[in-house]
């Protein structure tokens, strides 16, 4: 593709990290648009405007009920038909935070032929939000290296920020689980400095193997809890001396890349 | 009909929600409660059938991976033996925040018949307890009667059925009415006019031959309270003033604010003040593209009552000043200060009517969390702070700074708007808030003004940011306000002041009927603003709203009567002249007396070894860690954090001041910091004064700023000012602003005052201490220039800029040994203007790895968190330290709380260039970094004064509030 990938940073009530996560993207060389779900609604656009769908961090419809239910519910009754498309036109989907949530909770992740939902995420072990810095393991499996197309070239550890409350990754039972091992769709797990996995607060939320972040099986979906649009620079590492570039920002540049060399 | 659904964690699955209320009720000192579960409830009513409640539940309600429910179970509420059950609802009228989404969720699956939902809280407690720790519980942890109910009954907690309202205009009968009539109207509406101010209305009624209808004069009270008009900072004040032993001096004072706070603004001429005081916030310019503005408000009476709501709606509040500023700037970050009676206050000492300070504390945080986080704003500065005299009063200090393009900061109302308001629906939430705040609290507030407590909605502001800021840029109205304190009424009769306005009442939107014409026009529901819209964008505008589900209504027009008139259904209910509303206020005169009194200072004797009081030092309550407050404030959002709160190796450590990137990209940054020591004010408010503002501006220059561009806003939270002693403090500390604001440079932009912080019991009065915060906004050229203060390199060396004297007056170390003292701190501006310029010279050279300034504790426990933040160990030399003291002792060096004084980190490389640039200013190198992890000082006598292990230190600071 010639042209920049068009991103599709989706908004709603309660939508709040889509600015930088707009940034992000351009940064990465993708022209970002913000775009109400009212207008995916009231067909003034269409998802197959866009290469890439991205949705961004916040507390859509405030979280009540449980973290991006509500919006969840509103893509599986008004617009799954779309995303179906969507998804097996080749696109690419990162769910970020409060999008993770809305991914799972939709069943776009990890993702079956029904859609259904098969983990979660929910109240911190803590009990409570935490804003904190967390070493994340991206994920290298021998048998299929580097599935996901959003986690390719990244180094062993990476260092991004969390903030939220209801991040805790589950799943239904042992089978999805195993699963998504077998599948290598784990693709990031909070650990230590040195990469090994660890517990509170390196597991700022108790989830499940340290699970941080899944993809689908095409690889081509990505939902995460930590935030790699808050770490695009060195400038926003809370000990930033001595290096060069965000660790995010590669993750905004797998997905730019991809498009470029595929569409 | 009504379902009620119960949902919980499915067995296996870790309850969070129980596992915290278990760990509140070991706080309360009960300990047998072995589990507690937790129960969400949904009560949902209108047409729908079995099959879609299923569906409600399974689709939408309840996490099939983690969850269980249940549909009307009708199971007794007490099934067990030493099994308690617990349910808590909303009162009728208080909104439940969550019932708007879930409608739309249940329309959303295609279930049309939904009419009503509200949830409840389910608590199963497990244990041996009897029926008065059951209570304590409920009450201490699980409700707060102003808000919501413990249930009864199964079902009792369905929707309320709100009454129907008949048009019954009501007139207030003055004309006849004697003084002490007049005074019982007053008191009697809750209006806390004085009896000048009823003569006053009482006369210009008079003149037009009829009484007052109850919405003109509650729109008056309202206009003319303490908390809109600043009646006592624009008053006149004879002020007599006895310092030390000279002869008592007296003056009159016309107009504080105007002769302080307001003078040193127009004094220095700054040309970068783009608007001050008489916008909703203070405007700076940022850079050529940009302007920010900057307010911090106090919300201290309703977190008082409400700890949770009151914090919520205070920052709501908050927010919405910048957003009502000019024609409305991005809210783009948060500063919270607050100040609390210590966590461990014991029970029994708790004055009738208040809530313990550790429940407030938890409500707070909670409440600044909830809506700071959801509306996507990082909180990234603030304080906490301790004392006993907080009680009955705590002070929550809320701030937002917000960015707005340079052709937007100026507005206009012109004849012929539209008078519009967006957002929120008007509810009989918060009545009576403004007059509510400008009287005392006692021990019946909490019955008597429960409305004025609210809970807020983060999801309908920030829906109604989205869209204000798209029709700003659009540039579809002429002029927008808040609805704060005073509500429409407020709103409305400013935008009108010089023309004129009409509004038709019913037009209004409502949560519920039942709400009289004067109810609608006083409201202070939250999330809520006005615009003037000319009538050739109207169309335009509402588009705008609608296309993302924010109701924005035409409720009248501005005009040219010069008059504020009130319609409902056709009928006159108000026809006020604005000038009288707005200038008819009888200036007050009150009298002020400031005695300086002598506190003893104490004779200590000289200790060898003062590890031990290090240790208490960085445990005491002001100065150890806050990282559980801070942890729970999304501090990154909007992905401009460049010096977060929290720093060091392991990110932790106590951060100066924070630094954030308003415009993403560019290298221009904002620095935000704050000082506040009421402790000092204890002895002197003008030196408090003088130590709050020394404090802000030096934390600017420890995080690598200057003074090139800074400007300072001032929040006064005082006692009753109709009592001469708390006025005369408040005289003093204003006199102290401005002779340290002037000799510093610094303008003020915007500031508030909270008066009649006091709560009485039984007819006596529990002032706070008189307590003022000094909030600063800086612009800083280049963020890559940025520093923080945790050690960075073993070898590297360490100095003290700025001489300590013997100022233990109001100090953390005497507090930690009981004593007050009478020598507190001090500023010399020149001298301190020297020092911070030098030091930004240095910074700006590169010279300098680590900083921080000398504050709560001194030097010792400004070095040592520098140490314990990096991970590495000190070795300082007290002799080194330049210092000016008639007898020189160790723990006055240590611990005096002398201004203008910071610990610099210096790579061995640049010692002869940083010393070049500190020439003719005190500085001492006193010792440098090393690998050991040791923290050891060395005394006057070179003897070893203090040695602990860095960890050791560290633990003492975390410890105390690691809930």
């Amino acid at each position: 593709m010639k042209r920049n990938p068009k991103v599709c940073v989706l908004r709603t009530a309660g939508t709040n990290c889509d600015k930088e996560t707009a940034f992000a993207f351009v940064q990465a060389g993708a022209d970002a648009e913000l775009v109400h779900i009212n207008k995916f609604i009231q067909r003034e656009r269409n998802f197959s405007d866009y290469e890439i769908l991205a949705i961004p961090g916040g507390f859509s419809y405030g979280d009540d009920v449980a973290a991006g239910k509500i919006l969840a519910n509103e893509l599986r009754t008004k617009l799954i038909d779309d995303l179906r498309q969507f998804i097996q036109d080749g696109k690419l989907i990162i769910g970020i935070c409060n999008g993770f949530q809305i991914l799972v909770k939709s069943g776009l992740l990890p993702g079956n032929d029904m859609f259904e939902q098969e983990v979660s995420l929910v109240i911190n072990d803590s009990g409570k939000f935490e804003d904190r810095w967390v070493y994340l393991k991206s994920k290298k499996s021998k048998v299929n290296s580097q599935k996901c197309v959003w986690t390719k070239h990244l180094p062993e550890v990476i260092y991004l920020p969390v903030a939220h409350g209801e991040g805790k990754f589950i799943v239904q039972d042992e089978t999805i689980l195993k699963k998504l091992k077998d599948n290598n769709e784990v693709v990031f797990q909070y650990c230590d400095e040195a990469g090994k996995l660890a517990g509170y607060p390196d597991n700022p939320n108790g989830s499940l193997e340290n699970i941080a972040g899944i993809t689908d099986q095409t690889g081509r979906i990505l939902g995460l809890m930590p935030h790699p649009e808050r770490h695009i620079s060195v400038l926003q590492h809370p000990r930033w001396m001595g290096k060069k570039e965000g660790d995010g920002l590669r993750i905004f540049k797998n997905g730019v890349d991809y498009i470029r060399n595929h569409f | 009909m009504g379902y009620k659904i119960e949902i919980k964690e499915r067995p296996g699955i870790f309850d969070a929600v129980g596992n915290g209320v278990k760990k509140d009720i070991l706080d309360l000192g009960i300990n047998s409660v072995d589990r507690v579960q937790f129960i969400q409830i949904y009560l949902i009513e209108g047409n729908i059938s079995q099959d879609e409640v299923k569906k409600i539940c399974e689709d939408l309600l309840v996490d099939k991976i983690s969850q269980d429910y249940s549909i009307n179970n009708s199971q007794p509420p007490v099934a067990r033996r030493n099994e308690f059950v617990v349910e808590v609802a909303y009162n009728p009228g208080v909104m439940d925040p969550v019932e708007l989404s879930v409608l739309k969720a249940i329309k959303d699956l295609g279930i049309d018949g939904a009419e009503g939902v509200k949830t409840a809280k389910k608590y199963l407690l497990r244990g041996k307890l009897s029926a008065i720790q059951l209570k304590t519980i409920s009450e201490k942890l699980l409700y707060n009667k102003l808000i919501q109910h413990i249930v009864s009954s199964q079902l009792s907690a369905l929707s309320f059925q709100p009454a129907g309202y008949k048009f019954n205009l009501i007139t207030v009968d003055l004309s006849g009415a004697s003084d002490k009539k007049l005074e019982k109207i007053s008191k009697d509406g809750q209006l806390f006019l004085n009896l000048k101010e009823m003569r006053q209305i009482k006369n210009y009624f008079k003149g037009l031959d009829r009484n007052p209808t109850d919405c003109e004069l509650e729109t008056l009270a309202q206009t003319w309270s303490e908390h809109c008009g600043h009646k006592t900072f624009r008053g006149r004040i004879k002020y007599t003033e006895q310092i030390k032993d000279s002869k008592p001096k007296t003056k009159l004072i016309d107009n504080l604010l105007k002769s302080t706070i307001v003078k040193v603004t127009k004094e220095l001429k700054k040309p970068w003040c783009v608007s001050v005081f008489h916008d909703n916030s203070g405007v700076i310019k940022f850079d050529d593209k940009y302007n920010v503005c900057f307010k911090v408000e106090t919300h201290n009476h309703p977190s008082a009552l409400e700890p949770f709501g009151g914090a919520n709606t205070g920052i709501g509040g908050v927010i919405r000043d910048p957003l009502g500023t000019g024609l409305g700037a991005k809210p783009i970050l948060n500063t919270d200060v607050f100040c609390f009676a210590p966590p461990d206050y014991p029970f029994d000492k708790l004055p009738q009517g208040t809530l313990h300070p550790k429940r407030i504390m938890k409500g707070v945080v909670s409440g600044v969390r909830d809506y700071g986080n959801k509306m996507g704003i990082p909180t990234v500065n603030g304080a906490v702070l301790f004392h006993e005299r907080f009680v009955g009063n705590p002070l929550v200090y809320c701030g937002t700074v917000g960015i707005m393009p340079k052709d937007k900061t100026f507005k206009e109302t012109k004849v012929g708007d539209l008078i519009v308001v967006v957002g929120g629906r008007t509810g009989r939430d918060g009545i009576h808030g403004a007059t509510f705040s400008s009287g005392e609290l006692t021990h019946e507030s909490e019955t008597i003004s429960s409305g004025a407590v609210q809970i807020g909605n983060p999801i309908q502001e920030k829906k109604m940011v989205d869209t204000i800021l798209q029709a700003r840029d659009m540039n579809l109205y002429n002029a927008i306000t808040d609805c704060g304190a005073g509500g429409l009424s407020s709103a409305v009769g400013e935008m009108g002041a010089e023309i004129g306005a009409r509004v038709d009442l019913d037009k209004v939107p409502l949560k519920y009927s039942g709400l009289t014409y004067a109810e609608i026009w006083i409201s202070e529901s939250q999330e809520r603003m006005v615009l003037a819209v000319p009538k050739t964008n109207i169309d335009r505008l509402l588009e705008v709203f609608a296309a993302e589900n924010v109701e924005a209504t035409v409720i009248g027009e501005f005009n040219q009567t010069k008059r504020l008139e009130l319609f409902y259904q056709g009928n006159l209910v108000c026809d006020l002249k604005m000038k009288f509303l707005h200038d008819g206020l009888p200036q007050l005169e009150k009298k002020a007396v400031f005695i300086q009194e002598k506190h003893r200072e104490p004779k200590l004797p000289e200790t060898q070894n003062l590890t031990k009081n290090l240790s208490e030092l960085l445990s005491h309550y002001d100065i150890c860690s806050k990282e559980w407050v801070i942890r729970q404030y999304d501090h990154e959002v909007q992905g401009g954090s460049i010096l977060k709160p929290l720093i060091g190796i392991v990110n932790d450590g106590p951060s100066d001041a924070a630094v954030a990137q308003p415009v993403l990209g560019s290298k221009k940054g904002l620095i935000i910091s704050n000082g506040i020591n009421f402790r000092f004010g204890f002895i002197d408010p003008y030196w408090m004064a003088a130590s709050c503002i020394d404090e802000a501006l030096r934390q600017i220059i420890s995080v690598g700023g200057s003074l090139k561009e800074v400007a300072i806003l001032d929040n006064f939270c005082w006692g009753n000012p109709d009592k001469p002693d708390r006025l005369g403090g408040l005289v003093r500390a204003a006199n102290g602003c401005y002779d340290i604001a002037k000799g510093f440079g610094v303008p003020f932009i915007s500031g508030k005052d909270s008066l009649y912080n006091e709560y009485s019991v039984n007819n006596k009065s529990l002032p706070i201490p008189g307590t003022l915060l000094i909030s600063a906004i800086a612009v800083m050229d280049d963020i890559a220039k940025t520093i923080s203060m945790y050690a960075k390199k073993s070898g590297n060396l360490i100095y003290v800029v700025g001489d300590t004297y013997d100022e233990l007056g109001g100090s953390h170390y005497y507090d930690t040994l009981g004593f007050l003292g009478n020598n507190c701190p001090r500023v010399n501006t020149k001298k301190a203007k020297e020092v911070f310029n030098a030091l930004s010279a240095a910074s700006s050279a590169g010279l300098i790895e680590a900083m921080h300034d000398c504050s709560e504790g001194g030097i010792a426990v400004a070095a040592a968190e520098m140490a314990f933040s990096g991970e590495l160990g000190m070795e300082l030399f007290l002799s080194e330290v330049p210092y000016k003291m008639q007898s020189v002792r160790n723990d006055s060096i240590l611990f005096s709380e002398s201004n203008s004084r910071f610990i610099v980190e210096v790579e061995k490389k640049n010692q002869k260039a940083f010393e070049q640039e500190l020439q003719g200013i005190s500085f001492g190198l006193i010792g440098c970094l090393s690998k050991d992890k040791n923290f050891k000082v060395h005394s006057i006598e070179g003897k070893i004064c203090i040695e602990a292990g860095i960890n050791q230190l560290k633990e003492a600071w975390l410890k105390p509030l690691r809930w």
